[in-house]
């Protein structure tokens, strides 16, 4: 097989593309406080409805549309049971992933391995010409394009808008905001919709380029848990957070390529592989960062993060 | 809380769930009569379908006590997936032995000592992530997951493929005298019927009337004042971890001795996950929890015969199952929105 950088480049921002956007709608989430555990069935369902509506409308854009709607429903859902009736967010997660993943294998099975419409390639022009960054970075479909705008719009919004600045102070102490005359539930509830609603784009990223088509299984399952743990390990940052997916697609392309240099090894291996190896690269940072080892710590401070202070608990009005 | 209102509860919790479900399906054309009437004659119409929810009955109910442990000391154990994979690793390891000399019986039974202690050595692990590594329980137990999953393929299709050629169909079967017993026209072995039952009051008699059941509770309902009595909430933790990884892989166990004779892929059929959301439709008590898990091994059971009588997707039972488990948090939350005064 002929590897060259700017190919090796290209398909890693491709298969990142849809994991980028889950995290960063996670991101978004959990910074104002909220947990949504429910990203692997979001991203099902999702892909799900943006392939079903894409096929039926024969228009890729209605498709993203629906999907990101199929997702911010779900994370109003999670809103309304999770913040606003105070239930366990991490309970009400886990029930909406697994009903989520059921309803799209269910809705979706009369469209199970059809034909369906998907993004075309979007070469941007002069850009695209430019030796090894063009290949690289500018032939890809829109919604790669998306995911890499996501990345600094993500950060510029959090941490240089007011708006984004609500949204933190939220997350951090949503008593003192009540006392500046903002309402927390609103704020939590509006970026648990928000933030569902890029889950769900991410769902119909898989299903309309990076995966096309529907099945059972579709190809995406367990990303969710991937992006669930890259906004954690990632600090809660979105730039190191998109690092992170970026991390991820390379483990996925790397164990395609070794699948046809070790064929003694059953090719099973190589695709669940990467999942532990991500999982526990970011548990050993994680260990890594306790330790009290100063050579470490220059190094490990870039991946650390402090949790947002009200993560998970419910806040009460008083 | 007196009878009234837990009965008030489940009607609740149930009409709005099934409620739901009916609606969505009436949008689709598909009559729920006849879904409901399909699902009942694939799960109780018979003694050989009634056999088969059994068999779904008893790995779901012991994964399901194991998980009343941890959720009781507050933990998350969502890694009891992979400790159902370890526990029937476990046990394929003892049952695959050559010549030990061992009567049949001692070797299952040693087998099943085995995978309780391998589920048992899985939990502890992410215990000990939690406890000593500061790991959040859900992403160990994850990772954990997907370890044990990829460890699974591995001797699969690797150190213990079966003779001849590397199939994901699971390695050879094992010799007819290491099947449990299972009497002409069952199709559950009344050996684990029976332990699964033993289990169950021991589960409900530690929990409930014990020093060691009011350690956990405490430790998991506030640790910090636990300190206070001499209880060490983070050894707790770590001995609830370990019994509940025990009680999810002797699940494993049963699979491999009693169901499949043999290690497949997809040995732990999703039960861990399934146990999860059934101890939390039972509001994390211990009573509800077998009534629950026959309810879901009915359903499990009777989707089967969707896809083939009707053409549709077996995934509809999950989809119940699901709606009932967000209804029940549903109505949780109503209620105590209610009762606080709102």
């Amino acid at each position: 097989m002929e590897v060259s950088i700017p190919s090796l480049v290209a398909a890693i921002l491709v298969m990142a593309a849809p994991l980028v956007l889950a995290a960063l709608g996670e991101t978004l989430t959990e910074k104002a406080g909220v947990v949504n555990l429910s990203l692997d069935g979001t991203i099902l369902l999702g892909a799900m409805s943006g392939f079903v509506i894409a096929s039926e409308s024969q228009s890729v854009l209605l498709g993203f549309i629906a999907a990101a709607c199929t997702g911010a429903s779900v994370g109003a859902v999670l809103a309304i049971i999770g913040v606003r009736l105070g239930q366990s967010q991490v309970a009400v997660g886990f029930a909406l992933t697994f009903l989520c993943r059921d309803l799209a294998y269910f809705l979706g099975n009369p469209y199970a391995r059809q034909q369906g419409p998907q993004l075309e390639t979007l070469q941007i022009p002069i850009l695209s010409k430019i030796p090894f960054l063009g290949e690289a970075f500018f032939s890809h479909s829109a919604i790669v394009y998306v995911s890499l705008l996501a990345i600094p719009g993500c950060y510029y919004f959090l941490y240089h808008t007011r708006q984004g600045l609500i949204l933190r102070s939220v997350g951090e102490n949503p008593d003192g905001c009540w006392a500046r005359g903002i309402n927390p539930l609103r704020v939590q509830i509006l970026y648990t919709v928000i933030g569902g609603g890029l889950v769900g784009l991410a769902g119909a990223a898989f299903s309309l380029a990076v995966k096309p088509g529907w099945g059972h299984p579709q190809g995406c399952e367990g990303i969710g848990w991937i992006a669930l743990a890259l906004v954690i390990f990632g600090g809660w940052n979105p730039i190191r957070v998109a690092a992170g997916a970026y991390f991820f697609g390379m483990l996925q392309l790397l164990g395609i390529y070794f699948q046809d240099y070790f064929t003694t090894i059953p090719p099973q291996i190589f695709q669940v592989a990467p999942f532990p190896l991500m999982i526990f690269a970011l548990i050993l940072i994680n260990l890594g960062h306790k330790s009290r080892n100063q050579k470490l710590t220059g190094w490990i401070k870039l991946f650390s993060g402090r949790p947002p202070n009200w993560l998970g608990k419910t806040y009460k009005q008083t | 809380m007196n009878i009234i209102m837990q009965i008030r509860r489940i009607v609740l919790i149930s009409v709005l769930a099934l409620g739901a479900v009916s609606l969505l399906l009436i949008l689709l054309g598909i009559s729920p009569l006849t879904i409901g009437i399909t699902l009942a004659k694939g799960s109780i119409f018979s003694w050989l379908k009634f056999n088969h929810v059994l068999s779904v009955w008893i790995p779901l109910l012991l994964c399901s006590c194991g998980l009343l442990f941890t959720f009781r000391a507050g933990l998350w154990n969502i890694g009891v997936e992979g400790q159902v994979i370890c526990g029937a690793i476990g046990a394929t390891l003892v049952l695959r032995l050559d010549n030990t000399g061992l009567p049949p019986a001692a070797l299952l039974s040693l087998a099943l000592f085995s995978s309780f202690l391998a589920g048992g050595l899985w939990g502890a692990l992410a215990g000990l992530l939690k406890t000593k590594g500061g790991v959040n329980e859900i992403f160990g137990g994850l990772g954990l997951n997907f370890v044990a999953q990829g460890a699974v393929l591995w001797l699969i299709l690797g150190p213990w493929k079966r003779a001849g050629m590397a199939s994901m169909s699971g390695t050879d079967l094992f010799p007819r005298e290491l099947w449990m017993w299972i009497p002409p026209g069952w199709r559950v072995a009344p050996a684990a019927m029976v332990l699964v039952i033993i289990i169950f009051l021991l589960t409900s008699l530690i929990l409930n009337a014990s020093q060691f059941g009011l350690k956990i509770k405490a430790a998991g309902f506030n640790p910090q004042a636990s300190r206070l009595f001499g209880i060490r909430p983070g050894l707790v933790g770590f001995t609830a971890m370990s019994i509940g990884g025990g009680l999810a892989g002797l699940a494993g166990g049963v699979q491999v001795s009693c169901v499949y004779h043999r290690l497949i892929p997809s040995i732990s059929s999703g039960y861990g996950y399934l146990a999860l959301l059934v101890v939390m439709l039972a509001g994390y008590k211990v009573t509800p929890v077998p009534i629950i898990c026959l309810l879901f091994a009915c359903l499990a059971a009777g989707s089967i015969q969707l896809p083939i009588t009707l053409q549709i997707d077996s995934s509809l039972s999950g989809v119940i199952q699901g709606a009932l488990v967000l209804s029940g948090l549903l109505v949780y939350g109503l209620q105590q929105g209610k009762s606080r005064g709102h």
